[in-house]
């Protein structure tokens, strides 16, 4: 195959930069002494400082990991646990419940998040814990995490050999024993890579997040949000940076993790 | 057959409850009754204080067709074709855009290869919130973006380029990209090069060699990309939201409007009923194909 030639070059490089701007933008303007507008008025990194006084943003940085941290931990659980079912155990409806898990992957957030919402208001009069806030915000992440954990580690389930499990049930071993000495070992960065994609969905969750939660709950994405609408506060840039900073690292990190993280036991 | 051993059918239904049942349930609550009340709450009437009145009618839908209490009103089938309208030109912009991307990135040595890939990506599981506002800046009226697109004619001197169509589009665009490259690059990357050399020992121009030799081979992943853009573009929120304005209303402006302000749940929930039903049918489609693999993250 050939290399690429310059012109292919050249267009790849603009899309590069058009993909960058806007983050190089953010990264240079959180720098930006101008309390206002858009103009660059000189060098300071007094907005970083100002961050650690901002109570907003520190209660909305703990809000946002307490919800990320534990739908993460449910939907783990149910969305590992039902791959496990549906490449491993042929029932009936399994065809169906396949293209249904699909379903919260396309469907716009914004109608997941309505349809939430009147749930929550058409049956929060019957029971009081659903009363709009950190709980009625968990629950509405889990719901779209499952499917995305579930299509990851059922991908991993799919391409690992039938071989490994047969032996060990063919030497004896029960199928307990079978799944916590040889499948669970062989899913795991299935499930580590579905958790992982699972928390930064819910970290990166706007639209869920900003109709189902209630006072005291707001998140970071909410924060920026109502930030931008107000006109922009500095301090928003530099809290911006540092997220975008945690997210390049993550992506680096996952990237090198997989690719030092071959499987051993490809399908044949 | 589990695990490689014959099971009974009381055995199955156990293993499938304990494995499937859980997540099923949770889906079943959280998901598929939800879905379920806005289709239910779409067919009442609105009540006079925001509330909903069990009365069944089919006045929210009317009223997205058009013939709403006051005679015809061309609003909201206006605001359902420009969704649809702008999602087709979002998904066709990062077409265009993806095609080349995806080439140069498949044609680079395995050593840049990955790095390349990285550099799609990063974007990607950046917030989009903040990709988005990162806009305002640059079309902001004194950035050098704004200045030059004004000595190109676009826009008017000394003013923003938003809120604006123009500006929805490069954010949607911009937002999507990834979603385009991904899926494509995973056909270009399997790609077999040897039909296009034989094409073209056979006397195929460029053009026949791309039409008939390589095309085929990526339509998979084309298929994939163009769904996944498409279909959440078209009920995209926060773009038109931070980058448009009233004349670029979305469906999801729309909803949110009826839901946050108006308080009219009915016709809210009319909207999103329509919405949904435009995905799953785009999904079912696409799912008949039989590429979804290809969509797998």
């Amino acid at each position: 195959m050939r290399r690429p030639g310059w012109f292919l070059s050249a267009i790849a490089a603009g899309f590069y930069i058009f993909l960058y701007a806007p983050i190089v933008v953010i990264i240079v303007f959180s720098f930006n002494a101008a309390r206002f507008g858009t103009v660059w008025e000189g060098f300071t990194t007094k907005w970083y400082g100002a961050l650690l006084h901002d109570s907003a943003a520190l209660s909305a940085t703990k809000n946002t990991l307490q919800l990320a941290l534990v739908s993460t931990g449910i939907a783990t659980l149910l969305g590992s646990l039902l791959a496990f079912g549906l490449t491993r155990i042929d029932f009936p409806g399994r065809k169906i419940f396949d293209r249904v898990l699909y379903v919260p992957v396309f469907v716009p957030d914004i109608i997941l998040a309505t349809s939430l919402l009147l749930f929550y208001s058409l049956v929060g009069s019957f029971i009081p814990a659903l009363e709009l806030g950190m709980t009625t915000m968990i629950l509405g992440h889990v719901t779209f995490q499952i499917s995305f954990v579930a299509i990851v580690v059922r991908a991993r389930l799919a391409g690992l050999d039938p071989a490994l499990e047969e032996a060990a049930r063919d030497l004896g071993a029960g199928e307990w024993k079978t799944f916590l000495h040889v499948t669970l070992p062989l899913m795991l960065p299935g499930v580590l890579a579905g958790a992982m994609l699972a928390f930064t969905l819910s970290l990166d969750d706007f639209i869920v997040s900003f109709f189902t939660s209630g006072p005291g709950s707001t998140t970071l994405p909410i924060l920026i949000y109502s930030s931008v609408k107000r006109g922009l506060t500095p301090d928003i840039n530099a809290l911006a940076t540092l997220i975008i900073l945690i997210s390049v690292l993550a992506t680096i990190s996952l990237t090198w993790l997989q690719k030092n993280k071959q499987d051993p036991h490809p399908k044949k | 057959m589990y695990l490689g051993q014959p099971l009974t059918r009381a055995g199955r239904w156990t293993r499938a409850g304990i494995t499937s049942g859980p997540a099923a349930l949770w889906l079943g609550i959280f998901l598929v009754l939800p879905l379920a009340a806005i289709l239910a709450i779409s067919f009442l009437t609105r009540g006079e204080y925001g509330g909903v009145e069990l009365r069944f009618t089919f006045d929210s839908y009317k009223r997205l067709a058009g013939f709403g209490e006051l005679g015809f009103d061309s609003l909201y089938p206006v605001v359902l074709g420009r969704s649809l309208a702008l999602g087709m030109a979002t998904a066709v912009l990062c077409l265009a855009a993806a095609l080349p991307l995806a080439f140069f990135i498949a044609r680079l040595s395995e050593r840049y290869k990955g790095a390349a890939l990285t550099l799609v990506v990063i974007p990607f599981w950046t917030n989009l919130l903040i990709r988005t506002y990162a806009w305002q800046i640059l079309f902001s009226p004194n950035s050098w973006l704004t200045i030059a697109a004004h000595s190109l004619g676009i826009g008017t001197a000394g003013e923003a380029l938003y809120p604006g169509m123009l500006a929805v589009l490069t954010g949607m665009v911009c937002d999507f990209l990834p979603f385009m490259v991904l899926p494509l690059y995973a056909s270009v990357e399997k790609m077999d090069w040897t039909l296009a050399e034989a094409a073209a020992d056979l006397g195929a121009d460029r053009w026949r060699v791309f039409r008939h030799a390589l095309l085929p081979q990526i339509w998979p992943g084309l298929g994939a990309g163009f769904i996944l853009v498409f279909l959440p573009a078209t009920g995209q929120f926060v773009i038109p939201d931070l980058l448009g304005g009233a004349k670029t209303a979305m469906l999801g402006n729309v909803i949110q409007q009826q839901f946050a302000s108006s308080r009219d749940w009915p016709f809210g929930s009319a909207i999103a009923a329509v919405a949904l039903l435009l995905v799953l049918v785009g999904l079912a489609i696409f799912q008949r194909k039989g590429s979804k693999h290809e969509v797998l993250p």
